[in-house]
């Protein structure tokens, strides 16, 4: 079962929301499906991006994916550690997170899934 | 995040006498060159780590075999591939090329010779038809006497590969294996199946070959997993096997190079047999060797952060100048590196290269090749 405290995309990244921020990462389902992770690219902080546009590529040993933003905002942080240590997206998947963005309009909010339909979506 | 879904086989992909068992024991399977084949078990940088440091098995029964025998055997190899077999005893494996009329490849292939008019050729999977069509007319009105069968379905085929690789094998076999020499081969018995076992792999480390029959090919697979329990064995998919060939600077026909091609071009000028009478593609890669070469392929490593792919493009300035043909992150040297065709004005090591990686402008270097070389036993 998936963290109950964390929003899902069905494009496999999960959303953590406190007040206006949103913390993004990808989901256990993600890390399993790409292998190995050896390469995170993140954006600047200050960036804004639309919802669904790609905020970054991930890379383990054998593809190249793109990180999709899961609600319009503001890049506020961006998780300097996974350069260093990548494969902490693969050890602890919704710990590690990606950026933290400053939600434009909170009702994209309602349009993420909940921990029981993401659950649904990867069986 | 835009993820390449693992799709489920297609009917019409092919299997390997082991399919059921990397489907039971949770392999992640890709297709690969029209064949349902597993990419990866406990994950690529471990099987990596694993056949450096230990030893790991792979199934390659999807190479294919082409055997050619006849007195005019040797007469039929030394034109269609460009290494010299003449310089082959009985019992002895080369790396050779089956060229164009251009000099370019058809494919990448190790020539067995298995008797003075007898010779195997180990074909790479996509291209079995490809190369027996090829071979065939290349042999048909030239007036050589000699049999082209394509020998595929016989041969399962199983690479052990790492520093145990030959304790363990040599559990389940009688065959003095310290005696086989690298790129040499014997006959005999694994794990009772009768067997062609060589010194010959891709990945750069020491380790051998099995060419089994298909229906004891489970039975050798189980007993090499049995017997090297103790040494650590892991069973290991392709994915491994691309970064650990990589890693070692072997080509990969089809992605490093093809019928554009050639072999000079490709870095591979010791697989060309100079001092042998003429062979398909000899002129073009004489004249190429005496100072005719526009561009060769170049090994390079990564100065700023990034993985160049396949695909990506050489720049200089606004000019697109060349193509990066493989590249990857390497979990034994912990490095970006790949494959570069490049112009020979670009190929001496320590030579700065851009590399467009989706939009973004990064710096490589050239490096000397291999980027690893095992180092020799004690």
């Amino acid at each position: 079962m998936y963290p109950t405290d964390l929003k899902y995309t069905i494009e496999h990244e999960w959303v953590r929301v406190s007040g206006d921020d949103a913390t993004v990462g990808i989901t256990d389902f993600a890390q399993k499906q790409l292998g190995d992770v050896v390469f995170v690219e993140l954006p600047d902080v200050g960036r804004t991006f639309t919802k669904g546009e790609a905020f970054g590529t991930i890379e383990s040993v054998k593809a190249v994916s793109e990180l999709f933003c899961p609600v319009a905002g503001e890049v506020l942080a961006v998780n300097e550690d996974l350069g260093p240590r990548p494969e902490q997206v693969n050890s602890q998947p919704h710990e590690a997170w990606m950026i933290r963005i400053r939600v434009a309009n909170s009702g994209e909010l309602d349009s993420l899934l909940d921990s029981a339909a993401y659950d649904a979506l990867t069986r | 995040m835009s993820l390449m879904t693992t799709t489920p086989p297609a009917a019409d992909l092919r299997k390997t006498p082991l399919h059921a068992t990397h489907r039971a024991h949770g392999a992640r399977m890709v297709e690969f060159g029209g064949w349902d084949m597993p990419v990866e078990y406990s994950g690529i940088i471990d099987e990596h780590m694993t056949v450096r440091t230990r030893v790991g098995l792979f199934d390659v029964c999807h190479m294919g075999q082409i055997e050619l025998a006849g007195p005019d055997a040797l007469k039929a190899v030394q034109w269609i591939s460009s290494n010299d077999a003449a310089r082959l005893a009985v019992g002895q494996v080369q790396y050779s090329a089956l060229t164009t009329p251009e000099g370019t490849f058809v494919d990448d292939i190790l020539v067995y010779r298995m008797g003075d008019q007898h010779f195997m050729l180990v074909v790479n999977a996509g291209n079995i038809m490809k190369d027996y069509r090829w071979m065939t007319e290349q042999c048909n009105g030239r007036g050589v006497d000699v049999s082209v069968v394509n020998a595929s379905s016989r041969y399962a085929l199983i690479a052990i590969q790492g520093p145990f690789a030959e304790r363990v094998l040599q559990q389940v076999t009688g065959i003095e294996l310290p005696a086989i020499k690298y790129y040499w081969f014997a006959h005999g018995e694994v794990a009772d199946a009768r067997v062609t076992v060589s010194r010959t792999g891709y990945t750069g480390e020491d380790g051998f070959e099995v060419f089994a029959p298909p229906a004891q090919a489970e039975r050798v697979w189980n007993a090499l997993l049995h017997a090297g329990a103790s040494s650590g064995i892991k069973p290991c998919g392709l994915g491994a096997r691309d970064t650990l060939r990589l890693e070692a600077s072997m080509r990969l026909c089809g992605s490093d190079m093809d019928e554009q091609t050639s072999v000079v071009e490709a870095g591979l000028s010791w697989i060309v047999g100079w001092k042998k009478d003429t062979f398909l593609g000899a002129e073009r890669l004489r004249a190429q060797k005496e100072g005719g070469l526009e561009r060769r392929l170049v090994g390079f490593e990564m100065r700023d952060r990034g993985i160049a792919r396949h695909g990506h493009a050489v720049v200089d300035g606004d000019a697109h100048v060349g193509t990066v043909t493989s590249g990857t992150q390497t979990p034994f040297l912990k490095k970006a590196i790949g494959l570069a065709m490049v112009p020979v004005a670009l190929t001496a090591p320590g030579t700065p290269l851009t590399i467009d990686i989706r939009g973004r402008r990064v710096r490589a270097e050239v490096v000397p090749e291999p980027f690893y070389k095992r180092s020799e036993p004690a």
